[in-house]
């Protein structure tokens, strides 16, 4: 990519679900620039040090060598405050929404800082795009993307206070060492607190970033440890933290009832009788934009609102609701009729969109040994379990109206100018107040819920109101993960290696945008490509106008599937072991000169190698196993991160899956916090396997499922052992958020095909006829 | 005018239909906002609270059904500023993720230890199975159930 990246088609990009193409684009990225990059400092309110630090990316080449934009002005307040009596505040500038950033953004500054943990409170950052660059969790980007600015923000902090401290003492900067939030100098039995340091630290000048030394790996005292999460306390005791427990003054409860298939208008609505139901204020026709089928758009889907005075007060209001809905303009997408296209489509070779060629693989495959394989896999929801809600004040005022907005959003940093288009503000007469996130998955990238609720309160009238989804309306109106289709054919050569690969993907495109939907479609770069000369990528296109939109770890999650399943039947065929078989492939690329570990580094075959001889080795690859117990295996790189898994699984005569133990080797650098780190792999793991036995199917432009009781994710019986490695490289690290999901699924399959001879091509799998245990 | 017993503290609460689900008058009335809204239709957990000592779906009961009735809620486990076992368990092994099922799996699972002091593992899959957590804790919830026993054994 040679184009200048803005903050807003990054991010845009980044929902449509490009993050597998994320190296790339962290290389080109612009958002804020690397070389304005510096030192701000000021006093605090109440004393002490406030170290302000501008945003910026990994340094690279590339983003130095291009033209700064105009610097960004300076607002007080960004990652560090140490008080006069020790305390010490640090700033999380990304949503928290399960996968633990505010502790792992508090263990990265306290290292750099060398502060005692005990000292230290982690909190939650304003929104503010001037500041903190973009703000948003997705594409497990947030560690990526802060792991420089983080450490130079801690050193930095740390420098002053060292500088403070030789000053008052009389003695060089290089006799003085810090440990546990205190400064010392051995040769004088000197010490003292970073509190008591802090004011004169404050009237210092800041450091040049370029000055400073970051701390050796070896010297970590808190990175690759093991942190309890720093809301742990306020969870297990009920604080309020999510975006559902905001309550304010006054504040009043609305829901919008929309039309069930996306598209459809409001005819007439029963308003006056609703409006005489107890405990209701209000009930009117949002007019919306029907065809803000893009949940991007600065728009709001029709729809009828109820306002009252508390949440069970709309709800049973809503029950009475009776609203005409003109479906004349409304989707009439059909799974059913879905598939029976698909069908046809995939016995051409090559679909209408080819995206990326080389060589001449319909030659290659016209001889030889071949393989064929057609996978279906469906649409699933997100599911998280805070349904969509959102709290905003719109307020009038002699200098201006403004929007004050309590929001639970993955990306306020989009949200922000969105609610403002929606009520015709100016983003700086809006205010976002972050919210703990009860789960993000991708939907809350998306900022629907939250145009909405800015929709709704301007037209309260100067009274606070929360916006309540019902889990019915989550489900109605989710962004779902895309479902697909692949056809493949591969070839393989006379000693059995794979020769040649064709895969035509049948896949969908949003009738508004004409755009390929978001995740679906094969990404150019997407593996076997470069491996193999005789390559094809091609895409068919079925309209679409069910919104879609990234769903963890997006594309990757279903690509993985095919293509490591693919590559199971390639080496079964072959009558070779699939870990030798998967290796010689990586082995075409492997040992030659890799880019030093810095940088974006993206998909690295000899980081592939090494984790799957890895994952087979911890795992017992090819030793004998429990009777009846078989092994799967399937790699994949996403999200900087290059995974293996060996799923060990046993499968009844009534065709019921028992996934006993996944072993998990992954190379994602250095590991931040051992135990977060931990969690999101065996969440990963449990995410993967629940989502073998789920779809959501629309007929007609409506989804069948709209509830819990037709989606029947994990509970604990059977939660299988999560064995995990990690290779701890000296690359930079990455987010977990994701990337240890997408080669779960393929090796439980993987392991199915072991134990039955059955190949699942079909998801989820109860249309094969089997079961998760 | 409705009376209500929640956390050992006796509530007056006005103005709610008979027909609100006790998880509403917790929230929106009570602000105790630690009882979470997952589905509406008893299949999550997430409004897991105690009737008596029993853990019941908060969702699907009528206030007006409560009665004199004792309610529990994660807000009322700790005896001021000390945790319970199992509250320090979940620390400990650093249970959550996005952490909102949790208040419903800590009230699941204090009622299970409350009636069965030592539980197996299938005993503990039979008795959480009503609470689903998005995120897969599901490995941390079973090892935290256990060290809580363990530790309330340690100092009996």
């Amino acid at each position: 990519m040679n184009t200048v990246v803005t903050t807003e088609s990054f991010v845009n990009d980044l929902v449509a679900g490009l993050d597998r193409d994320v190296a790339s684009q962290l290389a080109d990225a612009s958002l804020p620039p690397v070389s304005r990059r510096g030192f701000i400092k000021v006093a605090g309110a109440a004393g002490g040090l406030v170290l302000a630090l501008s945003a910026g990316l990994p340094t690279d080449a590339k983003a130095q060598a291009r033209p700064a934009p105009p610097p960004i002005p300076f607002v007080p307040g960004a990652y560090v405050h140490i008080a006069t009596d020790g305390k010490i505040t640090l700033y999380s500038k990304n949503p928290e929404i399960g996968q633990g950033i505010k502790t792992a953004f508090g263990v990265i500054l306290a290292e750099e800082l060398d502060a005692k943990w005990s000292d230290v409170t982690v909190e939650q950052s304003e929104i503010n795009a001037a500041v903190y660059g973009a703000q948003f969790a997705g594409g497990s980007l947030s560690i990526p993307m802060s792991w420089d600015t983080l450490r130079q923000a801690g050193a930095g902090a740390r420098a002053m206070l060292v500088a403070a401290a030789a000053k008052q003492w009389g003695v060089p900067e290089s006799e003085v060492t810090t440990s546990d939030s205190t400064v010392l100098h051995a040769a004088s039995a000197r010490k003292a607190s970073y509190g008591s340091l802090a004011t004169a630290a404050a009237a210092l000048p800041p450091p040049d970033p370029k000055t400073l030394k970051l701390k050796d790996r070896k010297d970590y005292k808190l990175i690759g440890k093991r942190f309890t999460g720093v809301d742990n306390v306020s969870l297990v005791t009920g604080k309020p933290l999510y975006g559902i427990d905001v309550n304010l003054p006054g504040m009043r409860y609305a829901i919008l009832e929309k039309c069930p298939a996306v598209g459809g208008k409001v005819a007439s609505a029963n308003l006056e009788e609703i409006k005489k139901l107890p405990g209701i204020f209000d009930a009117f026709i949002v007019e919306g934009s029907p065809k803000a089928t893009n949940v991007m758009a600065t728009a709001v889907l029709p729809g009828v609102a109820i306002i009252g005075k508390n949440t069970w007060s709309v709800f049973s209001a809503r029950k009475q609701l009776k609203v005409e809905w003109d479906k004349s303009t409304a989707s009439k997408d059909s799974w059913t009729q879905y598939v029976a296209q698909a069908k046809e489509l995939s016995s051409k070779a090559q679909g209408e969109q080819v995206v990326k060629a080389t060589g001449d693989v319909d030659k290659a495959l016209s001889s030889g040994k071949t393989v064929e394989g057609f996978y279906q896999f469906g649409f699933v929801s997100h599911a998280q379990l805070e349904p969509q809600n959102c709290t905003a004040w719109y307020k009038q005022g002699p200098n201006g109206d403004t929007l004050e907005m309590w929001t639970p959003t993955q990306l306020p940093g989009n949200g922000l100018p969105l609610a403002a288009g929606v009520v015709g503000l100016k983003p700086e007469q809006v205010t976002f107040h972050q919210q703990r996130v009860g789960g993000g998955f991708g939907r809350r990238l998306l900022n629907d819920f939250v145009a909405e609720a800015a929709y709704l309160a301007k037209a309260a009238g100067g009274v606070p109101i929360k916006l309540m989804w019902t889990r019915e309306d989550d489900m109605r109106h989710d962004a779902y993960r895309v479902g697909g289709f692949m056809a493949y054919k591969g070839g393989l050569d006379a000693k059995g290696n794979l020769s040649a690969w064709n895969a035509h993907m049948i896949t969908f495109q949003d009738t508004a945008s004409k755009q390929v939907a978001t995740a679906g479609g094969i990404p150019a770069n997407e593996f076997p490509m470069n491996y193999v000369t005789d390559y094809r990528a091609s895409q068919s296109l079925l309209p679409l106008s069910m919104p879609v939109g990234p769903w963890r770890a997006p594309g990757s999650n279903t690509m993985s599937w095919v293509t490591q399943s693919f590559f199971h039947e390639l080496s079964t065929a072959a009558k070779r072991d699939h870990v030798e078989f998967l290796l010689e492939v990586f082995g075409r690329k492997a040992g030659q000169p890799a880019a030093a570990p810095a940088g974006p580094p993206g998909l690295n075959p000899d980081r592939a190698i090494g984790v799957i001889k890895l994952a087979a080795e911890k795992a017992g690859w090819g030793k004998p196993l429990p009777k009846g117990h078989f092994h799967g295996l399937a790699f994949y790189f996403s999200h900087q991160g290059h995974i293996a898994e060996v799923a060990e699984v046993s499968v009844d005569a009534k065709k019921k899956v028992t996934l006993h133990k996944m072993t998990v080797a992954a190379d994602i650098g250095p590991v931040i916090n051992l135990s977060g780190a931990e969690n999101q792999v065996q969440g990963c793991v449990v995410d993967a396997l629940s989502t073998l036995g789920l779809e959501v199917t629309m007929e007609n432009g409506e989804m069948q499922q709209t509830n819990f009781d037709k989606y029947p994710m994990r509970r604990i019986p059977n939660t299988p052992k999560v064995d995990l490695h990690f290779v701890e490289s000296n690359y930079p690290p990455t987010g977990l958020g994701e990337p240890a999901f997408p080669p779960a699924g393929p090796a439980i399959c993987n392991a199915i095909f072991a134990a039955t001879g059955h190949r699942i091509r079909t998801l989820p799998i109860t249309k094969e006829g089997f079961t998760l245990a | 005018m409705l009376r209500l017993n929640v956390n050992g503290h006796e509530h007056a609460i006005e103005d709610v239909a008979d027909d609100t689900p006790l998880l509403w008058v917790l929230r929106d009335e009570l602000k105790l906002v630690g009882t979470k809204f997952g589905c509406g239709i008893a299949q999550c957990g997430a409004c897991t609270v105690h009737l008596n000592g029993q853990p019941i779906r908060s969702c699907q009961m009528p206030v007006s059904a409560v009665g004199s009735g004792k309610i529990t809620t994660v807000e009322g486990l700790a005896a001021g500023e000390t945790l319970t076992a199992l509250q320090k368990a979940w620390i400990e092994h650093d249970v959550p993720q996005c952490g909102y099922c949790q208040s419903g799996q800590l009230m699941s699972a204090t009622a299970l230890l409350a009636a069965n002091k030592n539980p197996t593992d299938a005993q503990i899959d039979q008795f959480m199975a009503g609470n689903l957590c998005r995120c897969g804790t599901y490995v941390r919830i079973r090892k935290a159930i256990h060290s809580a026993a363990q530790a309330v054994k340690g100092n009996a």
